[in-house]
C-alpha cells in the first residue's frame, strides 16, 4: 500500500501546487507510480502545471457524488506512464467534498499507487480539512517571508492536532543573493523556528514560469536549478540521504573573508 | 571597536530583525487557547478545588495574558464557602 502526502502552508501562492506537480514527476521518473490529487476544489490549477488541461473529463467532485469512478476520472500524463492527475472541479463549491469521502477515496488510490499526492488550498478551512483527511504525512511549504512562516506554524499545529504522521519542510524561492547580505531568513532560522524536518531547499527560478507556460513540471528538465531540487527532494523521498545543496555558492570571497573573522552564519 | 559584522553586511540586515518577530510573534500564536481547552481547563479546576472549597463555578474566570515575551494564565476563581473539613487528607493538623 502507497504513502498519502498532503502538500500544504497555510497562506496563498507559496508553491504548493508547483511542488506537488513536480515531485509528482520527479517520483514517477524514478519509476514510482504516482496520482496526483488537485484537492483545491473551486480553483483548478494542478492540470496546468501538469499541461494536462485539455485531457481532463471528470473531476474529483463528479466521482465523490458517484457520478464515475475514480479510476475513470484519472488523467494520464502525456510524459510518465506511471503517473496520473485527479482534476479538481472548477466553479465548484468546496463544501461538495466532506473530509470522511476524500478519506475514504485516497484510502482506495493508495491500493494501487505508491505515492499519493494531494495538492491542499490555501487556508485553514474546509478545504484544508479535506485535503488532509486521507493524508498520512504532510509536507509544509514556505517562502522566506515573516507572514509565511506564521501561516507555517499555525498548520504544523493543526496537523499535530490531526495527528498527521511525518511532518517535513520546504523552503520554496530562496534568494541566494538576498541570503548573502543578509536581508533574507535563512534556512536554518526558519527551521529552528519552526522546528520541523527540513526536506528540501527549492531556490527562486525563473524557469518556473517559463516551466509553468508549457505546461511541463521543471523537474524533468536537467539543466534547471529548480529542477535539481525538485529532482533531489524526490529522491529524499525514497529514502535516499542527498545532501542539500549550498546555494549560497559559500566559496564567494567575501564568504571567505567573513570565515576569516569569524563572522559566521 | 569597530564592528566587523557592518563592515561585511549580513549580520545586520532585515534577516535579523525578520527572525527576532518571528520568535516573538510564535510564542503569541501558539500560546493562544481555544474556547474549548478554556472550558476543559475550567472543568478541572473545579474537580481539584472543589474538594477543599466550593467554587462560584459561573465567575470562575481562566484568561491567557500576553506581555512582550512571556505568557501567563491567570485565573479569578469566586469561592462560595470552604468546605468544613477542607484539605483534611492533605493538610496537617
Ligand atoms: N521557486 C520558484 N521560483 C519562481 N517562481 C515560483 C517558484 N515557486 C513558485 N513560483 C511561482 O509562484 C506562483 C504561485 O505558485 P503556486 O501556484 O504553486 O502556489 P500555490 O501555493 O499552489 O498557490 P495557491 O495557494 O493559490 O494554491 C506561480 O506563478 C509559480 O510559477
Ligand atoms: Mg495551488
Amino acid at each position: 500500500m502507497g504513502k498519502a502526502i498532503v502538500i500544504t502552508s497555510g497562506k496563498g501562492g507559496v508553491g504548493k501546487t508547483t511542488t506537488t506537480a513536480n515531485l509528482g514527476a520527479g517520483l514517477a521518473a524514478l519509476g514510482q507510480r504516482v496520482a496526483l490529487v488537485d484537492a483545491d476544489i473551486g480553483l483548478r490549477n494542478l492540470d496546468l502545471f501538469m499541461g494536462l488541461e485539455n485531457r481532463v473529463v471528470y473531476h474529483l467532485v463528479d466521482v465523490v457524488e458517484g457520478r464515475t469512478t475514480w479510476k475513470k476520472a484519472l488523467v494520464r500524463d502525456k510524459r510518465l506512464e506511471n503517473l496520473v492527475l485527479l482534476p479538481s472541479a472548477q466553479a465548484r463549491d468546496k463544501d461538495a467534498v466532506s473530509p470522511r469521502q476524500m478519506q475514504q477515496l485516497v484510502q482506495e488510490i493508495k491500493q494501487e499507487y505508491d505515492f499519493v499526492l494531494l495538492d491542499c488550498p490555501a487556508g485553514i478551512e474546509g478545504g484544508f480539512k479535506n485535503a488532509i483527511a486521507g493524508a498520512d504525512q504532510a509536507i509544509v511549504v514556505v517562502n522566506p517571508e515573516v507572514s509565511s512562516v506564521r501561516d507555517a506554524d499555525r498548520v504544523i499545529g493543526l496537523l499535530e492536532a490531526e495527528e498527521i504522521g511525518g511532518i517535513s519542510l520546504i523552503v520554496n524561492r530562496l534568494k541566494p543573493s538576498m541570503v548573502k547580505r543578509g536581508e533574507m531568513l535563512a534556512i536554518k532560522d526558519i527551521v529552528d523556528l519552526l522546528a520541523i524536518d527540513l526536506l528540501g531547499i527549492v531556490p527562486e527560478d525563473e524557469g518556473i514560469i517559463i516551466a509553468s507556460n508549457r505546461g511541463e513540471p521543471i523537474s524533468l528538465d536537467q539543466n534547471t536549478k529548480a529542477g535539481q531540487a525538485f529532482r533531489n527532494i524526490s529522491r529524499r523521498l525514497l529514502g535516499d540521504d542527498i545532501p542539500f545543496i549550498d546555494w549560497q555558492d559559500d566559496d564567494s570571497f567575501f564568504s571567505r573573508l567573513k570565515k576569516l573573522f569569524g563572522v559566521g552564519s | 571597536m569597530f564592528d566587523l559584522r557592518r563592515l561585511f553586511g549580513g549580520q545586520k540586515g532585515s534577516k535579523t530583525r525578520a527572525k527576532e518577530r518571528l520568535q516573538l510573534i510564535l510564542v503569541h500564536d501558539r500560546s493562544s487557547l481555544s474556547p474549548e481547552l478554556i472550558d476543559l481547563i475550567k472543568s478541572r479546576i473545579i474537580d481539584v478545588l472543589s474538594e477543599f472549597v466550593e467554587i462560584d463555578e459561573k465567575g470562575l474566570a481562566v484568561e491567557l495574558e500576553h506581555s512582550e515575551e512571556a505568557a501567563a494564565l491567570i485565573t479569578n476563581i469566586p469561592i462560595k464557602a470552604v468546605r468544613r473539613n477542607g484539605g483534611m487528607r492533605s493538610a496537617r493538623n
